[in-house]
């Protein structure tokens, strides 16, 4: 198979667990795997069962109690505030169900901030945001406000910032959670094109069925483990 | 060996001051109306905190009750306290999910509260200079209608006095909550409902 690519993310063992005494919550008791580098991988399971803290513990937004992940071979707990915020800024680029663009920035500074996080020119940067406003098919709305921006529009600009600094990884919180049907179908032909074209690992949480579709795999996270991988050759077949 | 070669390429720099400037103008223009009540929450504390300094300078041909004074004083420097820290905890609390987002893009900590520092040195700039003018001249005119003589040669330095305070309340009471939101785990900040 194609998968004996390069490693980008690999979580040995996580678990992590919430509030403590009676009240504590396993949300994730023991993940390994690994996510190979420029696949589209899709992590799927009901609600309440570790999908979102998989997620947020392979995006660096969070720490696991035990384990490890490792991101390009770092890991990510040995890493200081301020290089975890560099890790953020240059390796993930990420899109939320809730878009979570900064409501008091235009389109078009929504897009350059992580730039000029990551030391790039003020010039260089609205240059290149203009640039991939135009790649979401926003490039006319750069100068309005996310409030002032349809739902769909607002994910674009999402999509179009998280790529800012050209991460080697997407990762995608139910993207498509707030959009309708056709909305969300065309977000995630954006995605698909942006890992078929620019060769951008995505990493999404889905319910959306539409989304296992552009699959390359799709994990199924269950009662904080990793019940069952599936690959695109299964999908095909079955 | 790749960890150690990870680790020589992270060398995060802070954007320079005017990116944490233009977000802090940003945040206040945007949300103008609100920052207007919050700054007129500051100044209505600062009003009263510099009038009772100004009637205690005052020149009094009645015998002046110190006690009573020290009193109001008091009072009115912990009114000012408490509106202050209230409004500046709440502008800073209902950011939280901004401030989780801005990590995700890469804002260092330090970053986050810089934001805040300059928003909140700002707001209490003009909040307390309001403040301190209105509490001069109101205070001047009750003089005037009591019969008392102005303390116009403290006005000056009780202005100061008025707006170094309020600047110093604003900044502390939003830095603590901000530097407590910059320091939490990004996903903790996004989760923060208010």
């Amino acid at each position: 198979m194609e998968q004996q690519t390069d490693v980008v993310v690999r979580t040995v063992n996580i678990v992590k667990q919430y509030g403590e005494g009676e009240a504590l919550v396993r949300a994730l008791s023991g993940i390994s795997c690994e996510i190979y580098a420029g696949e589209y991988l899709s992590i799927m399971g009901p609600s309440g069962s570790g999908k979102s803290t998989f997620f947020n513990m392979i995006g660096g937004l969070d720490k696991p109690n035990e384990g490890s992940v490792f991101v390009n071979s770092v890991d990510i707990a040995q890493l200081t505030p301020r290089e975890l915020a560099f890790l953020r800024c240059h390796t993930i680029g990420y899109i939320f169900q809730t878009f979570n663009l900064i409501t008091v920035r235009t389109a078009l500074e929504n897009v350059t901030l992580p730039m000029l996080f990551a030391g790039v020119q003020p010039d260089d940067a609205e240059e290149k945001g203009m640039k991939l406003l135009d790649t979401v098919g926003l490039g006319h709305r750069y100068h309005h406000r996310p409030t002032e921006l349809s739902g769909g529009q607002q994910q674009r600009v999402a999509i179009a910032r998280a790529l800012a600094n050209s991460p080697a990884i997407i990762l995608a919180d139910e993207p498509t959670g707030n959009l309708d049907l056709k909305t969300g179908q065309e977000i995630i032909d954006l995605l698909k094109m942006l890992q078929s074209e620019h060769g951008v690992t995505i990493i999404s949480a889905t319910h959306d069925h539409k989304m296992l579709d552009v699959s390359d795999r799709i994990f199924h996270i269950r009662d904080g483990q990793l019940a069952e991988i599936e690959t695109k050759a299964d999908l095909v077949t079955a | 060996m790749t960890e150690q070669t990870g680790r020589a390429q992270f060398k995060n720099q802070d954007p320079p001051l005017w990116v944490a400037w233009h977000q802090a103008l940003a945040s206040i223009r945007v949300r103008f109306f609100r920052q207007l009540i919050t700054s007129s929450g500051i100044a209505l504390g600062i009003a009263f905190f510099v009038s009772m300094q100004m009637l205690r300078m005052a020149e009094s041909t009645v015998a002046k009750d110190e006690a009573r004074l020290t009193w109001l004083i008091g009072t009115s420097l912990i009114m000012c306290l408490v509106g202050v820290t209230n409004s500046m905890l709440m502008s800073v609390t209902e950011r939280f999910r901004e401030i989780g987002t801005i990590k995700c893009l890469g804002a260092s900590d330090s970053f986050i509260v810089r934001v805040f520092f300059i928003e909140a040195a700002l707001l209490g700039f003009f909040g307390s200079t309001l403040g301190s003018l209105l509490g001069i001249v109101l205070s001047i005119i009750v003089c005037r209608v009591s019969g008392l003589n102005p303390p116009y040669s403290a006005a000056l330095s009780v202005l100061g006095l008025g707006i170094g305070m309020g600047i110093a309340m604003t900044v502390i009471s939003a830095i603590a909550p901000a530097i407590q939101a910059a320091k939490m785990p990004a996903a903790a900040a996004l989760r923060m409902d208010i």
